[in-house]
């Protein structure tokens, strides 16, 4: 039997990410930790978070895992979800500009205000609800989902990558960001997997099956 | 480009879906989980919680509601009705809900809605208004009388406040509100329509998403909403419970009229 650990650091809902995963795959254990032994014992790991990323980052140094996660992204599946993407980049706007993981080369900036769609409407803030996830590679997580499947977004920033093969699809709101980024084991995605339905469930089950 | 929601709600009496009209008559519509179930499997974009139940004793039962439906509806639940302390949104939070929906509680400590923004992150705080159109006061001439306005209620409609709506949606916001739920209180169980005009008025002074809620009758009154209404998302409840109508066809009938929503 395989296992799956979520990294618990106090930021956000765990129990829904841990409910997705054991039902998109029955037959993994789904551990919730922030024990380095059992997150290096997991074969894959997820890193979830909402909230602002200041306290995210402030809450991986009180728990002394900031060297973990860059282990732990490089040597086995590692999904980050939402905050858990972000926070992967080297540095985030929010919170007048705070220092990030530097996992992945690039930033994390706010959408800018006013914008508005094609008939003029101002669109709000946050990015709140279900949008198109357009596939920019193939990729086994994206396995039988359709290509421009909605999934539910809640987020004022998004990644801005420096390397543009690091994009594994993109959404617009109104111009295209980076929705979904991937590097070697580790992939990264801003919408929410464990609350997009059958097509959330399906990456979930899909990443719980990966064997980079 | 992002979908426009619906969010059918589902008011909750001690464990079983009610619905009222106009906060008063309740008639009983079966089992919370089952029918959240029933309303993700026809395509709906959220579920909505309020939990009408009156006494603390059943809280309790809420909670065990929202486990039993995050354990099986993989979509964005929120959750209201009694929220008044940062230890009542941990525990639904806890439970699988993903926001909470707070009324009262803003009304009388507007600093709740701060804390519970920092504590939680604005995404998972939705503040909850109740408007009812204030009636110029007979002493004010034509032109002071002005445009529109509307008054904030608490406690399921039943106490005024002298708030004006428009000022409080905006105050919500700047403390923290991640998402506006409106509900007029001359429409909620009239199955008349949305008030329009007080559903643009919120959601042009906001930056925030806005839930137009109150007085759906029929699927072109879900389109009015988004339409004229200027509305993000469109929250219903009777025209769903009793089947005359399926999320399905609502979506349909919406994307009829060039509204984008997730089919």
């Amino acid at each position: 039997m395989s296992t799956v650990a979520v990294i618990d650091y106090g930021m956000g809902n765990l129990h829904s990410i841990g409910k997705a995963l054991q039902h998109a795959d029955p037959q993994t254990r789904v551990v919730v930790s922030s024990d380095p032994g059992q997150l290096r014992e997991a074969d894959r790991v997820v890193f979830p978070g909402v909230g602002a990323i200041r306290d995210c980052m402030a809450a991986l140094r009180n728990l002394d895992l900031i060297p973990l996660l860059a282990e732990l992204s490089a040597s086995k599946p590692f999904l980050g979800v939402c905050l858990g993407m972000q926070a992967l980049l080297g540095e985030s706007e929010e919170n007048d500009g705070v220092s990030c993981l530097g996992l992945l080369p690039g930033r994390v900036v706010r959408f800018a205000e006013d914008l508005r769609d094609g008939d003029g409407q101002i669109l709000k803030i946050p990015h709140m609800g279900w949008n198109r996830v357009h596939q920019t590679s193939t990729h086994p997580l994206w396995e039988g989902i359709p290509q421009d499947s909605r999934f539910y977004f809640v987020h004022s920033y998004y990644a801005s990558p420096t390397l543009p093969g690091q994009i594994a699809a993109t959404t617009e709101y109104p111009v295209p960001f980076a929705s979904a980024l991937s590097m070697g084991k580790l992939f990264a995605v801003q919408f929410h997997p464990e609350k997009s339905q059958a097509a959330g469930l399906k990456l979930l089950a899909n990443f719980l099956q990966w064997n980079p | 480009m992002l979908a426009k929601r619906i969010i059918p709600c589902l008011d909750v009496d001690n464990g079983r879906v009610v619905k009222g009209v106009k906060f008063v008559e309740i008639r009983d519509a079966g089992d919370p989980v089952e029918i959240a179930r029933r309303y993700d499997l026809e395509g709906a974009d959220e579920l909505t919680f309020l939990d009408i139940t009156a006494s603390s004793d059943n809280r309790a039962t809420m909670v065990h509601v929202v486990e039993r439906v995050a354990g099986e509806v993989f979509i964005p639940l929120t959750v209201g009705g009694g929220i008044r302390t940062l230890e009542d949104i941990r525990r639904m939070l806890n439970a699988g809900a993903d926001k909470v929906s707070i009324n009262t509680a803003a009304v009388f400590n507007p600093e709740f809605v701060r804390e519970a923004a920092e504590k939680f992150g604005s995404q998972c705080i939705v503040v909850a208004i109740d408007a009812k159109k204030a009636t110029p006061h007979p002493a004010l001439s034509q032109g002071e009388r002005g445009s529109s306005c509307w008054e904030i209620f608490t406690h399921g409609g039943r106490k005024p406040t002298g708030l004006d709506a428009v000022e409080w949606a905006r105050k919500m916001v700047d403390y923290g509100a991640g998402e506006i739920l409106l509900t007029s209180m001359d429409r909620d169980g009239t199955r008349v329509g949305f008030d329009l005009e007080l559903t643009r008025a919120i959601s042009e002074a906001v930056s925030v998403p806005v839930i137009a809620s109150g007085g759906v009758g029929n699927l072109q009154h879900l389109a009015d909403g988004i339409i004229d209404g200027k509305a993000d998302a469109v929250l219903a409840a009777s025209i769903f419970h009793f089947a005359e109508y399926t999320i399905r066809e609502a979506k349909e009938h919406m994307a009829s009229k060039g509204i984008e929503v997730r089919l």
